[in-house]
């Protein structure tokens, strides 16, 4: 956090400059910005890969997470996935702090074993990937709970960890530049909209 | 126990609240020559550690949405702060039958560190709306007496807009405005088709530097605070010019209980909970102001009993707390599709909308009294924590395909949010609950709240005109909203617009009203309110800069009443 307000006092410097000497500059603090990233994603590197501890989960339970997630948002030609993304991390987190999300997503997880013991005689990790493709796409459409109601607790499940790992994957650095945000930095003029193409 | 700690010092005035109101009291009246004490019941801010002014979300280990993602009903972790629905020990109820929401923010500079910065001027009509249509009352006071003050602050604070000649929204003092957003020029284009008016926005962010400030930085961060102090906030704006007079005491961490009054019927000072040592402390004052927002003001006024007022201090009309309106809201969006096609390019602007909807259909007959205004905004803003809930609302499965549609639709949606006028009503007014008090001692507000068939008839023509400009546009609307229910039409709960205004409100008729033109007390000379609460009608403009106009006017009666000895 220190490092962030150094760098946001950096920031303030660069605009105050910018304003009162009428600096050509298009954009000011960008470079001090990415400094900030960088920090942080360097502390990340810091601490090796496969390190993290969980704070809510079992060992087993964040396995299955960390599958689940890398399903969800995987890796592609444009950019990494959402294990990469720390999107695990941020559900972990937060689950660990609020009784709701404990009970949405152990439960959850516990449930998807339960139904994968049922049907493969195997907990969800230890099933063969068609299996676990088999389940998921199961899971991962309304409409099938619809025809089969015993599915509907795994599709409620499988929604929100959906959502809460685009929430992860999307605000993280990776999920941002996946989307071609460009902003959070300072201009001296708004450019307005380029040519709009033909609606 | 812990006695009454009286300070000897008497003040000219003590000024309770430091936000829109009293940032405006304490600038003209220490800038005046009067010693000022302002008392406000949370901490200083720091806006350097304070904001969260070009932050990512990625910086933050909760990436917005704060401890248990409980920030997230709060507008999130990058808010400015402190604003909340709940305060830890300091409660409010509402009655069987009403949800009331009440946003406070305990802080120096109160909301204006991180409201929405739209800054509208109520139009002459809106002065006389019950001799047009019978409902409600007037103001004692006409458009043409407050216009002088409009200017006033406007030049002072810097509002960006352009001169219309719309009759619901009268032009001000206005800096140039921003370039339109792509997502504009849509809906502009798409108004021009239905015939709706669609102008540039009028928000108080400065696009030129005004009296040292700096001008805009284009991060679109406004609700975060701003470091640059680019945008309006009292804290930054209004305080430290009262500061720089040498005549302001700020008093921080300071929860008013009591309005004190003299033998003389005066009001002769406040009494405050300091919350670091819980003790009760005194300021005296020759006046006092009230501008703790609007029904915080009518809380201390209820609070303040004495034998010559059993129900609450300058409550002989019984006008206190009744009158509460909160603007009519419902929200929308749609998918336009042509913005999928749009190169990525930067988005943010300002903070908050470049364009906007003013009523613009004034010159009709409509199947609801009185109108609203449409803000919109969407594009590819900054992504965030449910940047895709609305997608995946629709969208299933996983994997790359969900991926792809996600960078498909990213920017592709534009919302809109109507907000209205409401129509004061009987059901619908604040009083102090028989039993619960805060952790202060103080005793806490019970609400009753009711929307009328006006408001819901008003949240209907909403739907229907988002709808409207959303397939002008060419786009799909995706709200579907209930005809019934607790929430007709999407019609918000209400205070969640944070619009709550006329609890205390001004009037001619001392049996009827409060306050009299200049904001000041029929029954007590010496107290003046100066929020929300002297507001008489609640039209589509969201009331900021309305308070302030008010606050600015009634200071400088203040000023000269005390200069006349009338204090």
């Amino acid at each position: 956090m220190t490092e962030n307000s150094v760098t946001r006092r950096d920031i303030l410097r660069t605009l105050a400059v910018g304003a009162a000497g009428g600096s050509v500059l298009q954009v000011i603090p960008a470079k001090a910005a990415e400094y900030a990233h960088e920090l942080v994603h360097n502390e990340k590197a810091a601490s090796p890969a496969g390190k993290y501890v969980p704070k809510y989960f079992s060992a087993h339970q964040y396995e299955m997470l960390l599958m689940l997630c890398d399903t969800i948002i995987p890796k592609d030609d444009k950019s990494g996935g959402a294990v990469e993304a720390g999107a695990p991390e941020f559900i972990d987190l937060l689950t660990s702090e609020n009784e709701d999300w404990q009970l949405a997503f152990g439960g959850g997880l516990q449930w998807l074993d339960n139904f994968c013991s049922d049907r493969y005689s195997n907990v969800f990790l230890d099933c063969t990937p068609e299996q676990r493709k088999e389940v998921l796409d199961l899971i991962a459409f309304r409409k099938n709970a619809k025809q089969d109601p015993s599915l509907s607790q795994g599709v409620a499940f499988f929604a929100l960890l959906r959502r809460r790992t685009c929430d992860g994957f999307y605000t993280s650095k990776i999920g941002i530049e996946d989307l071609q945000y460009i902003g959070n930095t300072a201009l001296r003029e708004f450019p307005g909209c380029p040519p709009l193409p033909e609606a | 126990m812990s006695q009454v700690i009286r300070s000897p010092k008497m003040y000219d005035v003590c000024v309770i609240g430091s936000g829109a109101g009293g940032g405006t009291a304490a600038k003209i009246l220490t800038e005046g020559g009067l010693s000022v004490a302002l008392i406000e019941a949370g901490p200083p801010v720091y806006p350097e550690k304070d904001f969260k002014m070009l932050m990512w979300p990625y910086e933050l280990p909760h990436r917005g949405i704060g401890v248990g993602g409980r920030a997230a009903e709060n507008f999130g972790e990058f808010l400015a702060p402190n604003g909340a629905w709940d305060i830890e020990g300091e409660p409010y109820t509402s009655a069987p039958g009403s949800n009331f929401q009440w946003f406070r923010s305990r802080i120096v500079g109160g909301r204006t560190n991180h409201w929405g910065r739209i800054a509208l001027r109520f139009a002459p009509i809106d002065f006389k709306s019950a001799t047009r249509d019978g409902l409600g009352d007037d103001w004692p006071i006409a458009y043409d007496d407050l216009s002088p003050y409009y200017d006033k602050v406007e030049s002072y604070i810097g509002v960006f807009g352009t001169r219309e000649n719309v009759s619901s929204a009268p032009d001000g003092m206005f800096l140039p405005p921003p370039k339109p957003r792509c997502t504009d020029l849509i809906v502009k284009k798409a108004c021009d088709k239905i015939d709706v008016i669609c102008i540039p926005s009028r928000l108080a962010i400065l696009t030129k530097s005004v009296n040292g400030r700096l001008p805009c930085h284009y991060c679109g961060q406004c609700g975060r605070g701003c470091v640059t102090a680019s945008n309006f906030s009292s804290s930054q704006v209004m305080i430290p010019p009262a500061m720089k007079t040498g005549k302001l005491t700020m008093i921080t961490g300071a929860m008013a209980r009591e309005v004190i009054l003299g033998k003389d019927g005066k009001a002769e000072g406040v009494s405050y909970i300091d919350k670091a040592t819980r003790t009760e402390k005194r300021v005296n004052a020759r006046a006092v102001v009230l501008a703790a927002s609007a029904c915080e003001s009518a809380r201390l006024l209820l609070n303040s009993k004495s034998p010559q007022f059993s129900n609450g201090l300058a409550n002989s009309s019984g006008a206190v707390g009744k009158y509460l309106t909160d603007s009519v809201g419902s929200d929308g969006w749609g998918i336009i599709p042509q913005l999928e096609k749009m190169p990525p390019h930067n988005h943010d602007g300002v903070g908050g909308m470049h364009m906007y909807i003013p009523w613009w259909k004034f010159d009709r007959k409509n199947d609801f009294p009185r109108g609203y205004h449409i803000e919109f905004g969407g594009g590819r803003d900054m992504p965030g924590v449910g940047e895709f809930n609305d997608l995946l609302h629709e969208e299933e499965g996983y994997g790359a395909t969900l991926k792809k549609r996600a960078r498909q639709t990213y920017g592709t949606g534009i919302g809109m949010a109507g907000r209205g006028e409401m129509i004061p009503n009987p059901d619908t007014y604040c009083e102090i609950d028989p039993s619960v008090v805060d952790k202060w001692g103080i005793p806490v507000l019970r609400f009753h709240f009711k929307w009328s068939e006006y408001e819901i008839r008003q949240a209907k023509d909403m739907q229907e005109t988002f709808r409207a400009i959303i397939e002008a546009a060419g786009g799909e609307y995706k709200t579907k909203t209930p005809l019934g229910g607790e929430r007709p039409f999407g019609i918000a709960e209400g205070g969640k617009i944070i619009h709550e205004v006329g609890t205390a409100r001004m009037g001619s008729d001392p049996k009827s009203s409060v306050l009299n033109g200049f904001c000041q007390a029929h029954d007590v000379k010496n107290v003046f309110v100066m929020d929300g609460a002297p507001l008489v009608t609640n039209p589509d403009k969201n009331p900021t800069l309305t308070i302030m106009a008010l606050a600015w006017r009634a200071s400088e009666y203040l000023l000269d009443e005390a200069k006349k000895g009338n204090l």
